[in-house]
């Protein structure tokens, strides 16, 4: 597929995503449970970029040692817990990255 | 009633605080869409057509990732499907809008719109209330097409050796700043962050980002569920 057609099937589903929420998808479709459990997909879809962007390097090995990608996310995640700023959580973790690799 | 130009100039207003965090964001994407190997004529077109900032990036992780293209539209849809909650809320307020208008303000309904102008929503019974929709919406557009841009030129002059590319698992972990308090939540996290890390080389066709994500709302399902028995 080419770069182009990629971009425009993803764009088609990002759109029909939207749209179908407000043409389609009525209040009462859905009941407590179902609107629950989708409060959770941020939680559970986001973390599988998060986690091997860290975890795994570019040659697809798992990084466990001598990583500062591990300490500068774990900062980042405590300033995140405490600020609960987008920007702040976003800003100490690139900091703390490049002090940890251009300083120490 | 207000005229439509104060309501969506009001939307405007509303929105701008959010715009903040939405530079970085936009100006990370052009550096690595460029960084990935993709046209700055594509990096535009990306934004210009699917104007989604999660959707963008989860688009060139995976294809930095060599992951085959029916892979990344199906992540790209599963990152779109937390969408599908925010329709159950504001489509009550826009049952009555004309089919027209419901097809454009589709495509500017990104996250920050949709959270800014719920309140109003909510608030106001004016028929041209929608009207701040389409303000929230047109200035998150105008905000990412432009840092878009920037970092499509910056991307060029920004060294390598900056390791940018890390920026991306952090702008994620920053939009789960909310549910880092939440039991479950963590235990989501945690769950769907191992499965895609230890399953990264073993799940075929790259297809971790889902398998982790359906294994974490799995998750979601039984521990909500065993909460709700216990009380």
């Amino acid at each position: 597929m080419s770069n182009w057609a990629l971009i425009i099937y993803c764009g088609l589903i990002t759109y029909l995503t939207r749209f179908s929420m407000i043409a389609l998808i009525k209040k009462e479709m859905f009941n407590d449970r179902i609107r629950q459990v989708l409060s959770y997909v941020p939680s559970a879809i986001f973390p599988a970029i998060i986690f091997p962007a860290i975890f795994i390097d570019n040659s697809g090995s798992l990084l466990l040692e001598d990583n500062p990608k591990i300490i500068a996310a774990l900062i980042a995640t405590l300033i995140g817990i405490f600020s609960r700023s987008i920007i702040a959580t976003i800003f100490s973790g690139l900091a703390s990255y490049w002090f940890l690799i251009f300083v120490v | 009633m207000k005229s439509n130009l104060k309501v969506f100039l009001k939307g405007i207003l509303d929105v701008s605080p959010l715009m903040i965090p939405v530079v970085p964001f936009g100006l990370i994407f052009g550096v690595l869409a460029i960084d990935v190997g993709f046209s700055p004529l594509e990096t535009m077109g990306m934004s210009l057509i699917v104007f989604g900032g999660a959707s963008q990036i989860v688009l060139l992780q995976l294809f930095s990732g060599g992951a085959s293209s029916l892979v990344i539209i199906s992540s790209v849809g599963a990152v779109n499907s937390r969408h599908l909650l925010y329709g159950a809320v504001v489509s009550e307020h826009l049952s009555d809008l004309r089919l027209i208008w419901k097809i454009i303000i589709s495509y500017f309904l990104i996250d920050q719109a949709y959270a800014i102008s719920n309140e109003f929503l909510k608030k106001n019974k004016d028929q041209n209330k929608y009207f701040h929709l389409v303000g929230a919406g047109a200035t998150c557009w105008m905000i990412w097409q432009s840092t878009t841009f920037l970092g499509i030129i910056l991307g060029a002059a920004i060294p390598e050796k900056l390791g940018l590319s890390f920026a991306v698992p952090l702008t994620f972990l920053a939009l789960l700043v909310n549910d880092f308090r939440k039991f479950i939540n963590v235990i989501v996290i945690i769950v769907s962050g191992l499965v895609a890390t230890l399953g990264y080389n073993y799940i075929p066709f790259k297809a971790y980002a889902i398998v982790a994500g359906l294994t974490g709302l799995l998750t979601a399902m039984i521990l909500t569920k065993m909460v709700k028995t216990n009380e």
